[in-house]
């Protein structure tokens, strides 16, 4: 019993330093107050830093190009990681070798390589009219994520029935209709998990970011990188905080809700069994 | 000519060339400016100018240490919290699970920088302490990534080996050396290969927490990127590729979890 009450103490301990900083902005973010500042009181709770927020423009247009680039990277990783993701499961042994290979390299990479590497390639291309521009932030970021795809979708393919293709041919479908109608039903949790994944760590992403972007462009990462050189983070960005981390915690608990529901529904299907 | 027939096998191609040409080439072109000086002559001048120069050096020694030290402060923090969740006579819940890994979907950037708030509000500040500073930012970012393999290994434990230890008469601490630790060793090391590159390559931490006043070779590196210094940011590029390698290489007979950055979440 103790040593439970040990274990329960010693979680919430960790869990509440590792939110420290961010129940911090939450609570400040109803403050008006410049800079928070723990030795002055509080003050009066006051939202108007929400109405700054969205009055903010240069907040605004960040916010919007990084979910811009996270939504068109992702589309494109999905795709072309899907498709790959395919092809290496049918290719020959050497193939397949050599392809799983080089998709394991940005994986393994240290992000910043990848980030360089991407750069002196776009450099050198200059020469035939290559520039930064949102082009070379997608293609930055599709191969940041797109290697996650193939990882997700790979496995599903594994645990497919391989007959299941074969009779959609004998019975007389066309390999396109079968690859639509009989395999891609059957990936299709790896393909959404890829995408999934491929929009968190686009939002996330700041190196890769920063290397390949044009020096117009902002991101959420790259905006925020800027303000921190010059001092704390603006007032406004807390509000940011607060709003960005009660979605998380939403979207968090309805997820759990909906697969305790998921549970039980299987569980009950297994005792009529 | 043969007329083109559709297989599942050409749907590779596509992805292919994009693989060759946005991570092969890439990689190849670090290589070729590493080993090449400024007038694009073969020559080592870069690295001959790396191991001379103290200051270069000592950024390479202050990345491995802050890397070991951020390593092992995260699995001396994360393993307990990996084990306790996993074991359901303490924890049963799910979403204390998701938690520990909650962080990880917050801007990292933003995140980092509200860890700097928290810690000069408590008078922690990079400007006159930032390796502590540094060092804190560090444990905050990547324990997530620590407890995450830990605790996904330590779920697929054999739980009638620890019993049967226990059965035949090895006290507590002998069964958590000889038979936990041992189980959970492929969790330890992705979990370390999860953090050490990572934390020796970033500069974002260093940067904000420790008031530009701490470099690593990430810094470095984005240093030379800043200048358009190609030939010097391939080279530490380079010698961050072959650290990379001599990791893998030292625990490829280890069987790794396959969650790497986040990746067993969704």
């Amino acid at each position: 019993m103790v040593k439970k009450i040990l274990a329960k103490i010693y979680i919430g301990l960790v869990l509440l330093i590792m939110y420290a900083p961010i129940l911090l902005l939450v609570v400040y973010s109803f403050n008006n107050a410049q800079y928070i500042n723990l030795n002055q009181p509080f003050g009066r709770l006051s939202g108007s830093l929400y109405v700054d927020l969205f009055r903010n423009e240069e907040i605004m247009t960040a916010l919007l190009n990084t979910v811009l680039i996270a939504i068109s990277s992702a589309v494109v990783s999905t795709i072309l990681g899907t498709l790959g993701a395919i092809g290496i499961f049918y290719s020959k042994k050497k193939m397949k070798k050599t392809i799983s290979a080089l998709n394991q390299i940005p994986v393994l990479n240290a992000e910043i390589v990848t980030a360089l590497s991407l750069t002196i390639l776009f450099v050198s291309l200059k020469g035939i009219g290559v520039q930064f521009s949102f082009f070379t932030l997608l293609i930055g970021h599709v191969v940041l994520t797109v290697p996650f795809v193939v990882l997700s979708v790979i496995p599903k393919l594994q645990q497919m029935d391989v007959n299941i293709y074969e009779a959609a041919l004998d019975l007389g479908a066309t390999p396109s209709k079968a690859l639509k109608s009989v395999i891609l039903p059957e990936i299709l949790p790896g393909i959404f998990s890829g995408f999934m994944l491929s929009i968190t760590l686009s939002l996330d992403d700041y190196i890769i970011t920063a290397f390949t972007k044009s020096d117009s462009f902002t991101t959420l990462s790259t905006y925020v990188y800027g303000v921190t050189a010059k001092g704390p983070l603006p007032a406004e960005l807390r509000a940011l905080t607060t709003i960005i981390f009660v979605g998380i915690l939403i979207g968090l608990l309805v997820y759990n809700f909906i697969m305790a529901k998921r549970a039980k529904k299987n569980e009950r299907r297994f005792k009529r069994i | 000519m043969k007329k083109f027939r559709f297989s599942r096998k050409q749907l590779v191609i596509p992805y292919a060339i994009f693989l060759i040409l946005f991570v092969l080439l890439p990689l190849l072109l670090i290589v070729y400016y590493a080993f090449t000086n400024s007038e694009g002559h073969l020559s080592f001048v870069n690295f001959i100018n790396f191991f001379k120069d103290s200051t270069k050096l000592n950024t390479l020694a202050i990345s491995i240490v802050i890397g070991a030290l951020n390593t092992i402060l995260c699995l001396l923090i994360g393993y307990p919290i990996a084990y306790l969740l996993a074991n359901k006579k303490y924890n049963s819940n799910k979403v204390i699970v998701m938690l520990f890994v909650m962080p990880m979907w917050i801007n990292f950037v933003l995140r980092t920088a509200a860890t700097r708030d928290l810690l000069s509000a408590i008078g922690i500040k990079g400007g006159t302490m930032p390796y502590v500073a540094v060092m804190i930012g560090m444990v905050y970012n990547y324990l997530p990534f620590v407890i995450l393999p830990l605790y996904t290994t330590m779920l697929k434990m054999d739980k009638s080996v620890i019993e049967a230890a226990s059965d035949l008469g090895a006290k507590p601490y002998q069964v958590f050396i000889k038979a936990i630790i041992p189980m959970s060793m492929p969790g330890v090391i992705s979990a370390a290969t999860m953090v050490f590159m990572p934390t020796m390559s970033s500069f974002v931490i260093s940067d904000i927490l420790g008031e530009r006043k701490i470099q690593l070779l990430g810094n470095l590196i984005d240093l030379n990127f800043n200048h358009s210094l190609w030939n010097n940011g391939s080279t530490i590029a380079l010698i961050m590729l072959v650290i990379i390698g001599i990791s893998m290489l030292l625990t490829k007979n280890v069987k790794k979890e396959p969650a790497s950055r986040g990746g067993g979440v969704w």
